[in-house]
């Protein structure tokens, strides 16, 4: 299949490429560009990447392949990225993976027969204070997750809406 | 102040103020008037090398896990040539056990951005890079828009505030990769390539960013700069432990009532951050143990952290670093062969394969974690291990393979009774 970029995005690629004194370090960047365009960066779509920007498909493949938030295939409507890493498994990320292993009828790693959801386990996101957490299709984190939380989640994305920005303050000033 | 005080501790670098993290706000409770100072108050500060000496007296150690001096590294920059020199932020904050720098482009993005402009400026920096990990799109957002009402507030660009200094602040993101929080693997993530780690020398204060002098801060560090300059070296040095001194931002996860981030000064006892601050152990458990700073800083055993207190001097009396002062508490019910192979598991996913020793080492190690883990391993698979931690160590390009190695070497050691259980006896054994 062939992809292309609109007008839009060609005009964010060229202002991706000011931000460097090389073309070749608009190669992350651009990848983004591409997943967020076509929710994925298959080699058809890394070679418009390369192409778009000048450089051998061979390193845009090398950079792709080196990272693991950009999908080398399609995935889910919805990606969630269970972490299961140091605080997470100590706070029970792994019953979280098998609860929603087990809801969605699918093993980490695997889509869902309607395409809707893929599920990933991951290594730390960075939200260890309020584990265990996942975050949906590199976008919004879900934190101190219960198994009921993660089914109310899963209704929440059937029904078309996204998850919102799930703020954590900072703990009390003082300590009493 | 002491350590001993911290009930009274007053934040610094997220204090209790709402909207700090909108441009105006920040300006209206002191924000940039540090930088201001050191572009327009030239009987103060008579150029770069003052700022640069200002805050290496006050002696900021590292926040992203190393602990050097920050204003020492900011020395090794050679003299300006005229050509490009950069500076660049490291928000990859991707070591298990650490989620603080977050809280920073959260809620005082600011105090960061002045801190990297200040250093920028003692640097004779000419552009400026905040690496942040892909998966923090939300802190990605919030830091491009705190950019770019520095800029239009003119605290970014050309003649800043109405002095020869020009400088470019971007922004860049990541896409998942942890080794990328090492400093030359995040000049080549930069550059857009895969993230290897570079050979040093050169030091990238020689050669980084483009072949230019290069220097590589952590978020926190650069966000002590502007109280530094505001209120002293002296004022900094004071707070906390001797000789790893100031405000931190320590991260506590695991089995504890509250965990989060909590800034307070360096040196607290760790038994006070686990029981008082944090609220002490979940469900009235017992504690276990405490890794202090991050997944590759050694195991503690609760037994040997009495008196112990966050800082490098007394982390190191037990063998353990400060590391990034992300601590991850774990009690009694804690298996650690289960605990220790997800540690290997994430050492072994992110080993980048440049280097023999860590691309299979760390790979060895986790097969055989898991064979233990599984019930069977045997008991001379526990000599193998640390048999393979010795030949990992210092034998690579960067300190991937040390990270892997200790926890795999110190959890073992600690904790070995827990690891021969669960063998098979040898089957050469005759007892």
């Amino acid at each position: 299949m062939a992809y292309e970029f609109t007008e839009e995005d060609l005009q964010e690629i060229e202002k991706i490429k000011a931000k460097y004194p090389e073309v070749k370090a608009a190669t992350l960047p651009v990848l983004w560009v591409a997943q967020n365009r076509f929710g994925h960066v298959e080699p058809d779509v890394q070679k418009l990447v390369a192409d778009t920007l000048g450089l051998p498909q061979a390193h845009v493949h090398g950079v792709a392949s080196f990272y693991t938030q950009y999908y080398k295939e399609k995935k889910g409507e919805h990606v969630l990225d269970v972490c299961t890493c140091l605080s997470c498994q100590l706070c029970g990320g792994y019953d979280i993976l098998e609860h929603l292993e087990n809801k969605l009828g699918i093993k980490a790693g695997e889509t869902t027969e309607d395409g809707k959801f893929s599920i990933q386990e991951v290594e730390c996101l960075g939200a260890c204070g309020y584990a265990p957490m996942l975050q949906v299709t590199n976008d919004q984190y879900v934190n101190n997750l219960t198994p009921e939380k993660v089914d109310d989640l899963i209704e929440t994305l059937k029904a078309g809406k996204e998850p919102e920005y799930d703020q954590i303050g900072m703990p009390l000033r003082k300590v009493k | 102040m002491s350590s001993a005080d911290w009930k009274n501790y007053e934040r610094v670098l997220i204090p209790d103020i709402d909207g700090l993290e909108k441009i105006d706000v920040y300006e209206e409770n002191g924000g940039y008037s540090a930088f201001k100072e050191i572009l327009t108050d030239k009987k103060k500060w008579e150029g770069p090398k003052s700022v640069v000496d200002e805050v290496k007296a006050a002696n900021i150690r590292g926040r992203g896990g190393a602990g050097f001096n920050a204003g020492l590294k900011w020395s090794f920059m050679p003299p300006s040539d005229g050509g490009p020199r950069y500076l660049a932020c490291n928000g990859d904050e991707s070591e298990p056990g650490t989620f603080k720098d977050r809280k920073i482009f959260e809620y005082n993005p600011h105090l960061f951005i002045e801190g990297a402009l200040i250093a920028a400026y003692a640097m004779e920096v000419t552009a400026i890079y905040v690496y942040i990990r892909g998966e923090y799109k939300v802190y990605i957002d919030m830091m491009e828009k705190a950019v770019q009402d520095a800029y239009d507030k003119g605290f970014i660009g050309e003649n800043i505030m109405g002095s020869d200094y020009s400088v470019d602040f971007y922004v860049h993101s990541g896409a998942g990769a942890y080794i990328c929080g090492e400093e030359t693997s995040m000049l080549e993530s930069l550059e857009g390539k895969r993230g290897y780690p570079r050979v040093k020398p050169p030091f990238p204060a020689q050669k980084g960013l483009w072949g230019r002098p290069t220097t590589i801060n952590n978020i926190e560090t650069l966000a002590h700069v502007p109280n530094v300059i505001n209120r002293g070296a002296d004022w900094f040095s004071s707070i906390g432990a001797e000789n790893h001194p100031g405000p931190i931002l320590y991260g506590i996860s695991g089995h504890v009532n509250r965990p989060g981030v909590y800034e307070l000064p360096t040196g607290i006892p760790v038994l006070t951050l686990i029981n008082e601050v944090a609220g002490g152990m979940r469900n009235g458990k017992e504690l276990k143990a405490v890794i202090p700073g991050g997944s590759s800083t050694p195991i503690v055993r609760a037994d040997q952290l009495d008196g112990i207190t966050m800082d490098s001097d007394s982390l190191r009396e037990v063998g353990t670093m400060l590391g990034t002062a992300g601590m991850v508490v774990m009690d009694e019910d804690t298996d650690m062969v289960d605990m220790l192979w997800r540690i290997s598991h994430f050492y072994h996913h992110e080993s980048c394969g440049q280097c023999t020793p860590c691309r299979d080492g760390t790979g060895w190690l986790e097969k055989i974690l898991l064979r233990i883990k599984n019930g069977d391993g045997e008991i001379k698979d526990l000599d193998l291990l640390l048999d393979i931690t010795t030949q990992m160590e210092g034998r690579t390009i960067c300190a991937l393979a040390d990270a892997a190695a200790w926890p795999v070497r110190h959890t073992i050691t600690r904790f070995r009774d827990e690891f021969e259980a669960r063998c098979k006896k040898s089957v050469h054994a005759i007892a």
